[in-house]
């Protein structure tokens, strides 16, 4: 990949208005980002916006800061250094921010002892859902585990677990979406569903970042790609131009650096 | 979607403790086991005493409270553990609720399992010790429900701690038990005060300590649990 | 390793362990032992023997400066540097907390013992519960709880900051147990004991009472600054250890052709 000729995309630059919308702030603005733990550094100064209907996909090998952004984003972590802002708010301290995130991470979230649909429910309250046991159910039903909604987590398998996490990471219509390796365990069904529900997401103008180790997954959804190490953004382009055999060699050149 | 608005910090500690409870009642192992340690407790204190050397009237204060302060452990530990298992703990934390409310939460629902066990081991202790419960039941709640609070409050807190260390069901106890003292001492004081048929004004002065610590803890406890937060 | 970034660490925020007497001998703990020597020998040899309690009342030069040291200054030290740590998220507070526990556990565990050692022969019993021993123990027991929960906890963060919090609460637990105990002690007469005499001590046991308490606190200072250089030290060990990630690529995120 060779270096554009084209303009930098900075987060300083007027927010793209798209058709007749009032500008609104970028839905995820990162600048010098920076978090370290101790003296490890896990991100190491990052800046990037994503608009409305953006999804970017992430990818890098373990260790190169991936969860802790999306932690650091989901407002579980402080920066240490430089800003993030989620639509305009910043995060740290921001409830307002976390209100329109849905984190979808490694582990279920869930309450193992609660059925699906207690879970989904629950956290529909948290965030102040109105109808909550309406929109959990409508939730599951996205991720097509209905039929299971009542059935306690724990009596689930790891792929039905992960798609009532996935539900339960947007019953509240998220504006950003944050999604660490969420294929993984999902069968072609729960794919199939979560693929559906992420570019459903994207058309209501909500902003994704997927982090995956699958390309081919990742750059389906991807209207921007970046590849991660060390906690540095080493590529980051627009998906319009990338194409999967040339990112996959461009990825093991990246990473096996 | 159209919103309610996040729940305030005292809608999202009931939503928090109502939840704490669902889980416990769902399974009831935690309450169960809490509650057949206290009686197998209090029977083995029992026999244990020399009947004839101490009344069981002069017997059962002690027994009361330091029944109460290990079933309490019981409970205590499981409050957190429930959240570390999924990370469930993340969920409560990238929510928009505050976190104070998710300590109010955990340490309401605490409140209530401590309580819950309270109401069977007193009866329990009276049954099995003679004690004319009726006369002093009143005083008794009172001292039972301040008792409780201050060791929900610093319990709740300590096991947040314990439940992120390798040491988890161990370090509870450690940590917390220096602080159960000037709960259990009062009340057990307070207690025996009353067994005795004294007259409830001289129970009064552990009692203000008993309120004293309550504040000072359920304040300072709430104002710490932020800073047990990864952040 | 490259050497630039070895400077870049010194240039860090957290300034390394001070390393003023490195390599070389530690004057302060020579100064304070010789003066612990001397007190003692001064205190069996030269000053006089109690009227009413004999030669056991000599443990009283041990026993109340360390009881002093080890409540008051020991302590108060952690429960202080724990407060401002929670405030300005400095190590170098956590490591001073971390070294003043630890020996003030030490003094506390001789006022355990040279009490009863003390209190045998004068008092008959091994134990009592008064006012001093009974504080001392509880703070011996939140010492080691103190301990024992650094001891579980391998995260440097967690651990600073679990340890500032119960150092913050087990200061506010104290004047609780004072008052705990003060009123039990009212309402429970307990057997009438010969109070040892300290205030008005004659000049010579006052004067080796000073040269004791002098000692002791020189012997602390000395202890906790050894015990801080060496936690510095394990600690940049440590940090040698974790490797520092060469600077990659571009810092911003420029989309790519």
């Amino acid at each position: 990949m060779t270096r554009p000729a084209t303009e930098p995309s900075l987060p300083s630059e007027t927010p793209v208005v798209r058709g007749d919308s009032p500008p609104r702030p970028p839905a995820v603005e990162v600048e010098g980002l920076s978090r370290r733990f101790g003296r490890r550094v896990a991100i190491r100064s990052l800046t990037f916006a994503l608009h409305d209907g953006d999804c970017l996909s992430v990818f890098g090998p373990n260790g190169a800061g991936k969860t802790t952004l999306l932690r650091v984003l989901a407002g579980l972590l402080r920066p240490t250094s430089g800003s993030a802002r989620i639509a305009g708010v910043d995060l740290p301290g921001g409830a307002a921010a976390r209100a329109v995130v849905g984190l979808i991470s490694h582990q279920s979230m869930l309450y193992s002892a609660l059925t699906a649909l207690e879970n989904v429910e629950f956290a529909a309250k948290l965030y102040g859902v109105s109808a909550p046991r309406q929109a959990a159910f409508r939730a599951l039903e996205r991720m097509r585990i209905t039929d299971r909604a009542d059935s306690p987590v724990r009596s689930l398998s790891r792929g039905m677990q992960q798609r009532v996490s996935i539900a339960r990471a947007m019953v509240h219509d998220p504006r950003v979406v944050l999604l660490d390796e969420p294929y993984t365990g999902l069968d072609e069904v729960g794919a199939a569903a979560l693929t559906d529900a992420l570019h459903a997401l994207k058309r209501q103008g909500a902003a994704l970042i997927l982090v995956t180790h699958h390309l081919g997954e990742g750059l389906a959804l991807a209207t921007h790609t970046a590849i991660m190490r060390e906690g540095q953004f080493i590529e980051y382009a627009e998906r319009g131009s990338v194409e999967l055999d040339a990112y996959r060699d461009a990825y093991r050149r990246a990473v096996g650096q | 979607m159209s919103t309610t608005g996040v729940p305030g910090m005292l809608a999202a500690a009931a939503l928090i403790a109502r939840k704490d409870l669902a889980i416990e009642f769902r399974t009831r192992s935690a309450f169960l086991a809490a509650l057949v340690f206290s009686l197998l407790a209090i029977v083995i204190f029992y026999f244990a005493w020399d009947a004839t050397a101490v009344s069981a009237a002069d017997l059962a204060p002690g027994v009361l409270w330091v029944i109460f302060t290990f079933s309490g452990l019981l409970g205590l530990h499981r409050s957190f553990g429930v959240e570390e298992a999924d990370r469930a703990i993340d969920g409560l934390l990238a929510s928009p609720v505050d976190r104070e409310a998710v300590f109010l939460g955990k340490a309401i629902a605490n409140l209530l399992f401590v309580l819950g066990v309270q109401a069977i081991a007193i009866p329990a202790v009276a049954l099995f010790y003679n004690l004319p419960l009726t006369r002093v039941l009143a005083p008794l709640v009172v001292i039972a429900v301040l008792a409780a609070i201050g060791l929900v409050a610093v319990g709740t807190l300590f096991s947040a701690m314990a439940a992120n260390t390798r040491l988890a069901e161990l370090l509870l106890p450690v940590l917390a038990l220096p602080f159960f003292v000037p709960i259990v001492l009062p009340a057990a004081q307070a207690t025996a005060r009353l067994l005795s048929g004294r007259p409830v004004t001289e129970a009064l002065s552990w009692l203000r300590i008993l309120i004293a610590f309550d504040i000072v803890f359920i304040v300072a406890c709430a104002l710490a649990y932020p800073f047990t937060l990864e952040d | 390793m490259t050497s630039s970034t070895r400077a870049e660490r010194t240039a860090t925020e957290y300034a390394g362990p001070s390393t003023r007497s490195d390599g070389g001998v530690d004057w302060l703990l020579i100064v304070a032992v010789l003066a612990l020597i001397a007190t003692v020998v001064r205190a069996v040899a030269f000053t006089p023997i109690e009227v009413a309690q004999g030669a056991a009342q000599k443990i009283f030069y041990i026993h109340a400066p360390s009881a002093f040291i080890g409540l008051y200054v020991a302590f108060g030290l952690v429960a202080v540097s724990g407060a401002l740590y929670l405030w300005l998220r400095d190590e170098r507070l956590d490591r001073i907390a971390a070294s003043s526990a630890e020996v003030g556990v030490v003094y506390t565990t001789v006022v355990l013992v040279t009490g009863p050692i003390w209190g045998k022969p004068i008092w008959g019993t091994w134990w009592t519960w008064d006012a001093r021993l009974t504080l001392t123990l509880f703070l011996w027991f939140v010492y080691v709880g103190y301990l024992i929960l650094r001891g579980a906890i391998e995260d440097p963060g967690v651990r600073a900051r679990y340890s500032s919090v119960l150092g913050v609460l087990g200061a506010l637990l104290v004047p609780f147990i004072h008052l705990s105990v003060y009123l039990f002690r009212t309402l429970h007469p307990m057997p009438i004991v010969l109070k040892p005499s300290e205030p008005s001590l004659p000049p010579e046991m006052l004067t080796t009472f000073f040269m004791a308490l002098a000692s002791f606190a020189l012997l602390y200072f000395a202890l906790v600054r050894a015990r801080y250089r060496l936690a510095g030290v394990l600690e940049s060990l440590e940090d040698d250890a974790v490797p520092e990630a060469p600077s990659v690529g571009p810092l911003r995120a420029e989309p790519v052709r």
